[in-house]
């Protein structure tokens, strides 16, 4: 126990030295590998914990981001507000797909969340909700600057900002997970007849638990438009969807320090890939994803717990 | 009256397409009880080969049928090699391990063959049928989808080797106890289903002309039809594609416009599995607690 907490200790140091040491550009990369870890956490819960698969988080992201950029391009809203009227779109969006999604199995469920993430550019682009969508142009919005005079960069500022919402949503995730809920979603994706036995209202926590989640990928979402700039419908492909999956399966299922090693990989290895073949960089990262899952099938969480408890036996 | 006539017969040829693609989900999911997201790339690569084989000057059905067999043998290939290692873990690393695939295949494709859209012929005549309602190609597409589907009805209900294969899907135990050699039937069903698949793309590329990226679409409109037949009925996949294709041209023309076309295989497949998990011609799975 003690371990770990110097371990988070000394990563919320660097954590925060960071901005300082590099250059803006790579200050917006981390910034983005903090807003993956938010979206990957709440994926987690609902994939790794509750055992529901979702190939579709990448909608639940664009609704996050077009809440925010709506909110600040079209009612001058400050950047700040969007996080949290984000979280509320995506948790109501979210537990109202969660609902019909209940009766859906595994891969089942996987495929009604891909034809979500696959139909919703398409939707964004629609002539109908083109006044406030921007449709195929997008909205541009512009970042913020740090606030009552502190001298730091806009990119610095916004990773500081990103840095304290991330942590406070792991805190939220942290004890959530290990409480009454997380038990109850664990009992539900390991046994759904022996949960609903103890009490547990599956129907309820199932669709909560997608709620939950989608809010989460909601904040990431916002976070990621104002970090980016910019909100287009071609910038939330079903590749987004796909990544995120690629993120908690690579990261860890099930573990909550996972969405941090998921969301280095997808912020990072399309640019290792590209630097090893400029000639088919998304071989390469296919490539990369298949033998991680024949050398860690728990991920890198997975091969990090095996060796702690291998050196503490 | 004549415009809807057009529609409707127009979506039949496209969906003759889906359905050959959703035939391939089938039997994927048949032999091995998986839904394989890389079948559209799949078939997308064997579209590749037969145009190479064509620009290498072989005739049409020549190099129609060295595909099938080319591809045959690299769906078999991709079983033993790519898949079987993960086949005892969970659902998730199987899913990435498709996605690994899907990603590999068209990236591959793109450095091979480049991202510029290549026209690819049609072994059909080019007036079209039924005073310009259909064009040959659409009939032709249709037809052979129809002649696959009774090939393979045939091969699963009369040749000892589809029973072999149908048991080792239905119960791998005992199946090995009576000496079937599972692993084999399996790779078999990937074979099968890659053969299906080079023939759906071999179909739809003189439609939508042929670009790595040229199943993403058609392969989530399969994947809708493979829902509505029922994701366990090589006739349900067939009549689903048919629906589908139908469905998509008169929503698209009369209701939503073509812009929203994606989102009718959302709420198809949403639909379909909130009203009828099973599919129309699908078997009702029980399990037991």
């Amino acid at each position: 126990m003690k371990a770990r907490s110097i371990a988070i200790a000394i990563l919320l140091v660097a954590a925060c030295v960071l901005p300082f040491v590099v250059s803006n550009f790579r200050v917006f990369q981390f910034t983005m590998v903090l807003v993956y870890a938010i979206v990957l956490l709440g994926l987690n819960m609902l994939t790794g914990y509750n055992g529901q698969i979702s190939l579709g988080h990448g909608a639940f992201y664009a609704i996050g981001a077009y809440t925010a950029a709506i909110l600040m391009d079209r009612f001058g809203a400050p950047y700040w507000l969007t996080v949290p009227v984000s979280a509320l779109v995506c948790l109501v969006a979210g537990f109202l797909f969660g609902l019909p999604a209940l009766r859906l199995e595994k891969v089942y469920l996987a495929l009604a969340t891909f034809a979500l993430g696959v139909a919703l550019p398409q939707i964004l682009k629609s002539k109908g909700l083109e006044h406030w969508t921007g449709g195929v142009q997008g909205i541009v919005i512009t970042k913020p600057d740090a606030p009552f005079g502190i001298p730091l960069s806009a990119d610095q500022w916004l990773y500081f900002f990103t840095l304290a919402v991330t942590v406070a949503m792991f805190v939220l995730a942290v004890n959530l997970l290990r409480g009454r809920i997380g038990l109850a979603m664990v009992a539900i994706r390991d046994h759904p007849l022996a949960a609903s036995a103890m009490g547990i209202d599956i129907a309820m926590y199932k669709s909560l638990t997608f709620g939950v989640s989608a809010m989460y990928t909601g904040v990431g979402g916002a976070l990621g438009a104002i970090a980016v700039q910019f909100v287009a419908p071609d910038s939330f492909t079903a590749f987004l969807s796909i990544a995120f999956l690629v993120g908690i399966v690579v990261g860890g299922l099930a573990t909550i320090e996972g969405a941090l090693f998921g969301a280095l990989f997808i912020q990072f290895v399309p640019n290792v890939a590209d630097q090893v073949s400029k000639a088919a960089p998304w071989a390469i990262y296919g490539i990369v994803l298949i033998a991680f899952m024949y050398l860690m099938p728990g991920g890198v969480s997975g091969v990090i717990r095996q060796a702690w408890r291998r050196k503490n036996v | 009256m004549e415009a809807f006539l057009a529609q409707v017969l127009s979506g039949l040829a496209t969906g003759g397409i889906y359905a050959s693609v959703a035939l391939a989900l089938v039997m994927i999911h048949q032999a091995t009880h998986l839904v394989n997201f890389a079948q559209g790339e799949m078939a997308m690569f064997s579209t590749y080969i037969a145009w190479s084989l064509l620009n290498a000057g072989m005739p049409y059905w020549a190099a129609f049928f060295l595909t099938v067999a080319i591809s045959f043998a690299g769906g078999m290939l991709i079983e033993r090699l790519v898949i079987r290692p993960v086949e005892k873990g969970s659902v998730l690393s199987v899913v990435v391990v498709f996605i690994g695939l899907l990603v590999i295949l068209n990236a591959v494709a793109g450095w091979i063959y480049s991202y510029t859209v290549k026209p690819f012929p049609s072994p059909f005549p080019a007036e079209p049928l039924f005073g310009a309602y259909v064009s040959s190609h659409g009939v032709g597409a249709i037809a052979v989808t129809l002649v696959v589907v009774l090939l393979l009805w045939a091969f699963f209900r009369f040749t000892p080797l589809g029973l072999a294969m149908r048991a080792a899907a239905q119960n791998p135990v005992s199946a090995r106890l009576v000496g079937i050699r599972v692993g084999w039937m399996k790779a078999l069903g990937w074979g099968l289903a890659a053969a299906i698949g080079a023939i759906a793309g071999m179909m739809v590329a003189p439609v939508v002309y042929l670009d790595p990226n040229m199943m993403a679409g058609i392969l989530l409109y399969a994947f809708a039809a493979a829902l509505l037949g029922g994701i366990d009925s090589p006739v349900g996949a067939v009549v689903g594609g048919f629906i589908v294709g139908v469905l998509e041209n008169l929503v698209g023309t009369y209701l939503i416009g073509n812009e929203l076309k994606l989102t009718v295989a959302l709420v198809l497949i949403v639909g379909v599995l909130i009203v009828k998990p099973s599919g129309l011609f699908g078997s009702t799975t029980v399990e037991r607690v």
